[in-house]
Parts: C-alpha cells; sequence; structure tokens
C-alpha cells in the first residue's frame, strides 16, 4: 500500500510548502481571537487614543496631526504585529510541532518562509483597515492614488523583513511567553522614540540623534512623505536599504536558527 | 546503528539493532533511557554526532529527504495544530508531504473515517479530547501511507479505553503491512505490541529477543507475597532474600519473587516463611511481566523520576 508522491519539482513544491504553512498561520491567527485583537482592534484603539485623546495636545507646525499620525500607525502596527511571528514560532517550537515538520520532506525554508508571508497577508489587511478607519477620522492622504500604493508597498517591504528579525527572536526563545518578553525591550524604544506619533523635533536633543536617524523613523517618514505628498528627502531610499540589509542580515539568521533550534 | 553522542551527554552508546519489516518492534525503556533520542536521529530530526543508521535502505544523514519521505512519525505529544480542524491538520501534512490534492483529500477521509474521527473532522482540535488528539496525530503520520512508522510513546497519558483503541488500531496498521518502531515505557505495551523487544538503559542495550524470551530469561513465575504488616514484609523479605537474590522486590507489605527454580522453589519458599512463624494476609502467583524482567536486568524499576519532557526540552537548547 503506497500511496503516489508527486516527483519532486523542488523550486515548485518550496513554493507550494511555504503557501501551506502560510495557509496554516492565516488560518491560526483567524481562529485565535485574541491574536485578530492584537492584530486589527489594538491598530484601530491606537488610532482612537492619539487622534482624540493625545492629538489635541500634540503641535504640528504642518497642518493636521491626523494626516501625520496615520501613516505611522500603519508602519507601527506592523511591528507590533510582528511579535506574534516571534510568539508563534516559539510556541510551534515548544509544542513539537516543528519536529514533526522537522521529519517530513518538505522544504527547509517553508517554516519560516511560510510565517512570514502569512505576516505579509495580515499587514495588507491592518493596511486595508486602518486606512478605511483612518479616512473616517478624517485622514486625507493627498499623495495621490499611486503614490499610496508605492507608500504600501514599501511599508510591507519593511514590514516584511522586520518579520525575518521577529522569526529569530522567537527561535531564539526557550518559551512564547519568553518570546514574547524579549520584543518589549526592541519594540518599545524603536515604535515610540521614532518619529511614529511626533516629530522628533519635540524630543530632548539626545534622543534626536537616535530617533531621527533609526530606520523606523526612516521607514515612517517615506510612508507619510508618499502618502501625502509632501518631500521625502532620502528616507524612501534608505527605507529600501535598511529593508534590503535587514533581510540580508537577519533571514539567514533566523534560518540558521531554525535549522538548529528543533 | 552505532554510537550516538547527544551534546556531552552520550544519549545512546554501541546500540546496534535491525528493525524486521512487517512487524512492531518494541523499544522498550524508562524516561531518559535514549528511546526518543533513537527516534529522533531515524527520523533524522536529530544528526547523530558519530556512527550510522539506515532506514528503508537510505542513510538517514546524507539521504535524509528519501528516508522523511519513506517514514511516519507520530509523538507523545500528539503535535497536531489545535486551532486547525482535524480535516486541516490532514491536509497540512499531507500537502507538505507533497503530496497532491485529491491524494491528500482522499487519504485525509478514509483516516478519518478509519480513526472514528469523521464526525469531528470539521471541529478545531482544540475542543477534541487527549485520545481524539492522538488518533489525529497518529493519522497525520500515515497521510502518505509510509511503509515505516515511528511511534514515539503512543499511549503515555492515555486513559485505559483510549489506550485499547489506539493499540487496536495498531495491530490493524501492522496486519496491513506497515512496520512499526515503538517506543514505550509501559512493559504491558511492548509485551501485547511488540515481536521483537529491545530494553534501553542509559543508552545501553540491555536486553534482546522477544517479549517470550525475555520472561523466560528471568523464569517461570512469580510469586506475589502480601503480610500482615510491613515489619512482618521486612522480616518475610529478609528470610527469602536467601534464596532470591536481588530480584526480589519489596513494596509496603508486599512481596514480590520471581521463583527460579519453578514450584520445588516455591515450595520451598512458603516451607522457610511457615517454619519461621510469619503469616501470608494473601498469595498470588502470575506470570512475569515485562516489568518483573526490567527490575531483574537492571536493579530498579521501569520509572525514573525524570520526566521526558525535560529532556526533550533540554536536547533542544
Amino acid at each position: 500500500m503506497t500511496t503516489t508522491q508527486t516527483p519532486d519539482n523542488d523550486l515548485r513544491w518550496a513554493v507550494i510548502d511555504i503557501l501551506t504553512i502560510a495557509r496554516r498561520n492565516v488560518l491560526t491567527l483567524i481562529r485565535i481571537p485574541i491574536s485578530l485583537v492584537f492584530a486589527i482592534v489594538q491598530p484601530v484603539m491606537f488610532v482612537l487614543l492619539f487622534r482624540y485623546v493625545f492629538g489635541g495636545a500634540i503641535n504640528l507646525p504642518q497642518g493636521q496631526y491626523v494626516n501625520f499620525l496615520i501613516p505611522g500607525i500603519l508602519v507601527q502596527t506592523t511591528i507590533f504585529g510582528a511579535v506574534g511571528t516571534a510568539i508563534g514560532l516559539a510556541e510551534d517550537l515548544q509544542r513539537g510541532l516543528i519536529e514533526r515538520f522537522r521529519a517530513l520532506p518538505m522544504s527547509r525554508t517553508a517554516v519560516l518562509g511560510g510565517r512570514t508571508v502569512a505576516d505579509l497577508a495580515r499587514n495588507i489587511l491592518v493596511l486595508i483597515v486602518i486606512t478605511v478607519v483612518g479616512v473616517a477620522v478624517g485622514f486625507r492622504p493627498h499623495g495621490g492614488i499611486t503614490p499610496y500604493l508605492e507608500a504600501s508597498l514599501l511599508m510591507l517591504f519593511f514590514a516584511y523583513a522586520i518579520s525575518w528579525g521577529f522569526a529569530f527572536v522567537g527561535l531564539a526563545a526557550p518559551n512564547s511567553e519568553t518570546a514574547q518578553a524579549m520584543t518589549f525591550p526592541i519594540i518599545f524604544p524603536i515604535t515610540f522614540a521614532s518619529s511614529i506619533f511626533v516629530p522628533v523635533q519635540s524630543m530632548p536633543s539626545w534622543l534626536q540623534d537616535f530617533a531621527r536617524n533609526q530606520p523606523v523613523s526612516q521607514a515612517a517618514n517615506a510612508v507619510r512623505g508618499l502618502m501625502l505628498g509632501t518631500p521625502t528627502g532620502n528616507s524612501v531610499w534608505l527605507t529600501i536599504l535598511w529593508g534590503l540589509g535587514a533581510l540580508v542580515v537577519l533571514a539567514p539568521l533566523a534560518t540558521m536558527r531554525y535549522r538548529r533550534a528543533a | 546503528m552505532r554510537t550516538f553522542k547527544d551534546g556531552t551527554v552520550v544519549a545512546l552508546d554501541g546500540v546496534s539493532l535491525q528493525v524486521p519489516r512487517g512487524e512492531v518492534f518494541g523499544l522498550l525503556g524508562p524516561n531518559g533511557s535514549g528511546k526518543t533520542t533513537m527516534v529522533r536521529i531515524l527520523s533524522t530530526i536529530l544528526a547523530p554526532d558519530s556512527g550510522t543508521a539506515t532506514v528503508n535502505g537510505f542513510d538517514v544523514v546524507h539521504q535524509a529527504r528519501d528516508v522523511r519521505r519513506s517514514i511516519g512519525l507520530a509523538g507523545q505529544y500528539a503535535t497536531v495544530d489545535e486551532n486547525l480542524t482535524g480535516f486541516e491538520n490532514l491536509r497540512m501534512i499531507g500537502r507538505l508531504n507533497h503530496l497532491d490534492r485529491a491524494t491528500v483529500r482522499r487519504r485525509a477521509g478514509e483516516l478519518l473515517e478509519q480513526f472514528g474521527l469523521a464526525d469531528a473532522a470539521t471541529r478545531n482540535v482544540k475542543t477534541y479530547s487527549g485520545g481524539m488528539r492522538r488518533r489525529l496525530d497518529l493519522a497525520a503520520a500515515l497521510v502518505a501511507t509510509p511503509p515505516l512508522l515511528f511511534l514515539d510513546e503512543p499511549t503515555t497519558g492515555l486513559d485505559p479505553q483510549s489506550r485499547q483503541d489506539l493499540w487496536a488500531i495498531i495491530e490493524q496498521l501492522v496486519e496491513d503491512g506497515t512496520t512499526v518502531l515503538l517506543t514505550t515505557q509501559y512493559l504491558e505495551e511492548a509485551d501485547r505490541l511488540a515481536k521483537q523487544l529491545v530494553v534501553l538503559d542509559h543508552g545501553h542495550i540491555i536486553a534482546q529477543g522477544t517479549s517470550h524470551e525475555l520472561k523466560t530469561r528471568l523464569g517461570a513465575t512469580v510469586l506475589a507475597l502480601t503480610f500482615d504488616s510491613i515489619d512482618a514484609a521486612a522480616r518475610g523479605a529478609e528470610l527469602l532474600r536467601a534464596v532470591a537474590g536481588a530480584a526480589l522486590n519489596v513494596d509496603g507489605t508486599m512481596v514480590e519473587y520471581p521463583v527460579d527454580g519453578g514450584p520445588a522453589a516455591a515450595a520451598e519458599a512458603l516451607r522457610r516463611l511457615d517454619g519461621a512463624g510469619i503469616e501470608l494476609a494473601g498469595l498470588v502467583v502470575r506470570e512475569p511481566s515485562l516489568d518483573d524482567v526490567f527490575l531483574s536486568l537492571t536493579g530498579h524499576r521501569a520509572e525514573d523520576e525524570t520526566t521526558e519532557a525535560t529532556t526533550v526540552r533540554s536536547a533542544r537548547r
């Protein structure tokens, strides 16, 4: 009793493996209410919080705070969302699921590839939801449709690179609780000490140097500039460079860690 | 297979064995004896530091992919995704085994039916009982119809009924031609399922043979004596130790005495107790269990304070 196994076409099957894992992770995201809350409800709360509670106290010389805020929230949400990748991978490792995967003839890169592709899917959903919610609370991206799509692609690419970093954290953590704890010292400085919520000029000078030059600020500036049709300076190119650099370093690092982990 | 080192700890040492096709081969041993390490090496999850192993004719290190294509693995943790339904789990594992969609759908349906999970197929695994999870885990290992199945403590932690159900399923699989490498710390399980057995202790094979051979090695019968008090049991045990040696097992008011010399020796033991004026509260004569075999081979019972969970986790670090 043997079942016909399709002869291996490595590349084709690698893609199928990645999509199979991605599908599983997307289903998981939808099935666990708490993960949907983190993915969708939390960023909406951030929009409302900063738009209506803190926003009034933030003075911008260059117009409406809501226009400044929404592109920032988009970038922030993709980073917060990547925490789920770290937790999910740590959980899979802990529960022995990755052991099972390792005993299957599947592609070695599919577990991480599938996970990051699922992140990408989640980020596309976030992009749509936040755009809609943003417009509802007064967000008016004057840059036009094409720059808006460019900004979206740039954001998704940057977020994809970040996912690999969090995948590494998840594989390095002994359990999911620790994985979550390990992400906090990373996500708080890079999202809050950045140009996501407020202009860096409002920060003390010692913090400005970090906040101005770190990659998340570049990404926020680039996405904001493109969406609003304001000058982007070098931020678009710097974001692409940071993203590429992160991918080149973090993807192999996470892959190596995966090979050792299970 | 020969020597495998797991980090600095030698998990398996000098282990050499051959598993015959078409039957259940049992790896018996307490936690930490090296059973799981063995399965992890044979299923290519872990690379051996030294030594070689072939599975279905493929080398586990150099032909890992061919090995993976020809095996199924079901473990003690029932590694299914509890946020997916039973069907979705099987579909995922089937696709990752590189089966085409139609085959995956057909096999998943067959297996869910066969393992009594058809009604639960569209329910999240989260709602499954422990026994159902194990059956699904086993089904996942069988989606690709592998000729060789690794079962790593398949019934650990299951209730007696679920254990019986799983045993029946395993017996059916073997009848249909699957070769099974079974690890277990349940002597009863090895006794019932496995034709050939290897007993592992601290990474070494300490005994090998059929369940019957291992039992006869110990002797025919076990005399289980119950005394009125712990004190009486201790005095009785002392008296019998002269005849029985190390194999004697004292547990509260109970003393188990494997009788090497058959009925004559048993009668002699009873005469001695009677002669010393020690009264018996109960007497049972039974066939030796593999537990008795383990005790006589290692000098300790087949239980260990270290849990397998910690072993696996520390191996992963």
